[in-house]
C-alpha cells in the first residue's frame, strides 16, 4: 500500500472515493467534517501543528549515518527549516530520536534507557540499513542487533547506506505528516505491549 | 636502519629465527613461543635496536594455528619490525605475556584473550575486556558458532 501524499482521507470521499476501514482495524474511525467533532479536531490540528513543527531530535549517532545526520543539520540541507531546530544532547529535552548507526548488543540497553528517559510523546526514526535490519556488513555477527525495532518501537524507517540528507529529510517530513494525523482521544503509546510483542 | 641491517643484528639474538619479508614494509620475524619472551626483551634492551614502543598487538586465527602479531617501533631510531608467534594448541593456547617489557601490552593481551581465548602467562589481570564476563566462547575464532545471531553458510 503506497502512502497517499497529496490528499487526506477526508478529502477522498468528496471525489467519490470511499475510504475502506478493514474489520481488523483496532480503533474506531471518527469521520471528519460532520460537525460533531469540530472543536476536538480543530484543537487536535492546532496541537499537532505545533508539535510536528517543533520536534527536537536527540543526538544519537553510533556510526557513519551520523555524518549524514550532521550534514542534514548543516546549512546546505538545514533541517531547522522544518522545525527540527535544536538537536539536544540530553534525552530529557528531546522528543525525537534519530537512530543513526549500528546498534550492538552492548548499546541496546543504553538505547532503551535513553528512549525511556524521553518525555512523551516521543518518536523514533531508524536511519540506514544498520538501524533497520542490522546492516549490509555486520548482520552476520555475534554482536549486532538485527534492527533497532527489537529494542524500541520505530515510527519511520529511512533506508540507505547511509541515506542521503534528502532521504532523511523526507523521512522527517513523513514523521511530521504522521504526527498531524494524531488524535488526542485515541493516542496510543507505542511502547505499551512492545515488550510482549504486541506491536 | 634498513631491514637487511636489522636482520643481521636480530639474527644474533636467538636460534632458529625465521625471517620473511612477504612484500611488506616491515621486516617480519617469526619466533617460537618458547623463545618469545627472551627475544622480545632483547629487542628492547639491545643498544642498536631499542624497540621501546609496541604500537600494535593483534590476535590472529590462521585456521589451524592461533597466534599473536607484534608491531614494534623504536622511538629513537625510527625503525620498525613485526614479530609473529604461533601456537597449534587450540584447546588451551598459552603464550608468554610481554607486558613486563611493554606496559601497553596489558590491554592488548586482555583484548586478545577476550576474542581469541589465548592465555598469557604472568599477565597481571587477564579477564574479559569488551564482552560481558559471562560470555561463552571466543567470537573472533574461525570456528566460532553462534546459532542465534549468525547465519551458517
Amino acid at each position: 500500500m503506497g502512502v497517499e501524499k497529496k490528499r487526506y482521507l477526508s478529502q477522498l470521499e468528496a471525489e467519490g472515493l470511499k475510504e475502506v476501514v478493514p474489520d481488523s482495524f483496532p480503533g474506531k474511525v471518527i469521520p471528519a467534517g460532520n460537525g460533531g467533532n469540530i472543536v476536538v479536531t480543530t484543537l487536535d490540528s492546532v496541537i499537532n501543528w505545533g508539535r510536528s513543527n517543533s520536534l527536537w531530535p536527540l543526538y544519537f549517532g553510533t556510526s557513519c549515518c551520523a555524518i549524514e545526520m550532521m550534514q542534514t543539520g548543516a546549512p546546505k540541507h538545514d533541517f531547522s527549516r522544518f522545525g527540527f531546530e535544536v538537536a539536544r544532547p540530553s534525552a530529557r529535552q528531546a522528543d525525537l530520536i534519530i537512530i543513526a548507526g549500528t546498534i550492538v548488543n552492548k548499546m541496546g540497553p543504553v538505547l532503551r534507557r535513553l528512549y525511556d528517559q524521553m518525555a512523551e510523546p516521543k518518536y523514533v526514526i531508524a536511519m540506514g540499513a544498520c538501524a533497520i535490519s542490522g546492516g549490509p556488513f555486520y548482520y552476520n555477527s555475534y554482536s549486532v542487533i538485527k534492527g533497532a525495532d527489537h529494542v524500541i518501537p520505530v515510527d519511520v524507517y529511512v533506508p540507505g547506506c547511509p541515506p542521503r540528507p534528502e532521504s532523511l529529510l523526507e523521512g522527517m517530513i513523513m514523521l511530521q505528516e504522521k504526527i498531524k494525523t494524531e488524535n488526542m482521544k485515541q493516542k496510543i503509546n507505542p511502547i505499551d505491549g512492545f515488550d510482549e510483542g504486541n506491536i | 636502519m634498513k631491514n637487511e641491517e636489522l636482520q643481521i643484528i636480530i639474527n644474533g639474538l636467538g636460534e632458529n629465527l625465521e625471517f620473511t619479508e612477504e612484500g611488506s614494509e616491515y621486516l617480519t620475524l617469526t619466533v617460537s613461543k618458547e623463545q618469545l619472551h627472551a627475544v622480545c626483551s632483547k629487542l628492547k634492551t639491545e643498544p642498536d635496536l631499542k624497540f621501546d614502543y609496541a604500537f600494535c598487538i593483534t590476535g590472529m586465527d590462521w585456521g589451524e594455528e592461533l597466534g599473536v602479531i607484534y608491531h614494534l617501533e623504536s622511538t629513537e631510531f625510527k625503525h620498525a619490525i613485526v614479530v609473529k608467534v604461533k601456537t597449534e594448541d587450540r584447546e588451551n593456547p598459552t603464550l608468554d605475556s610481554v607486558c613486563d617489557i611493554w606496559r601497553t601490552a596489558e590491554f592488548h593481551e586482555m583484548e586478545i584473550f577476550d576474542f581469541f581465548g589465548i592465555k598469557f602467562n604472568n599477565h597481571p589481570n587477564l579477564k574479559r575486556l569488551f564482552l560481558t564476563p559471562d560470555w561463552v566462547g571466543w567470537p573472533l575464532r574461525k570456528d566460532y558458532v553462534d546459532e542465534a545471531n549468525m547465519i551458517v553458510k
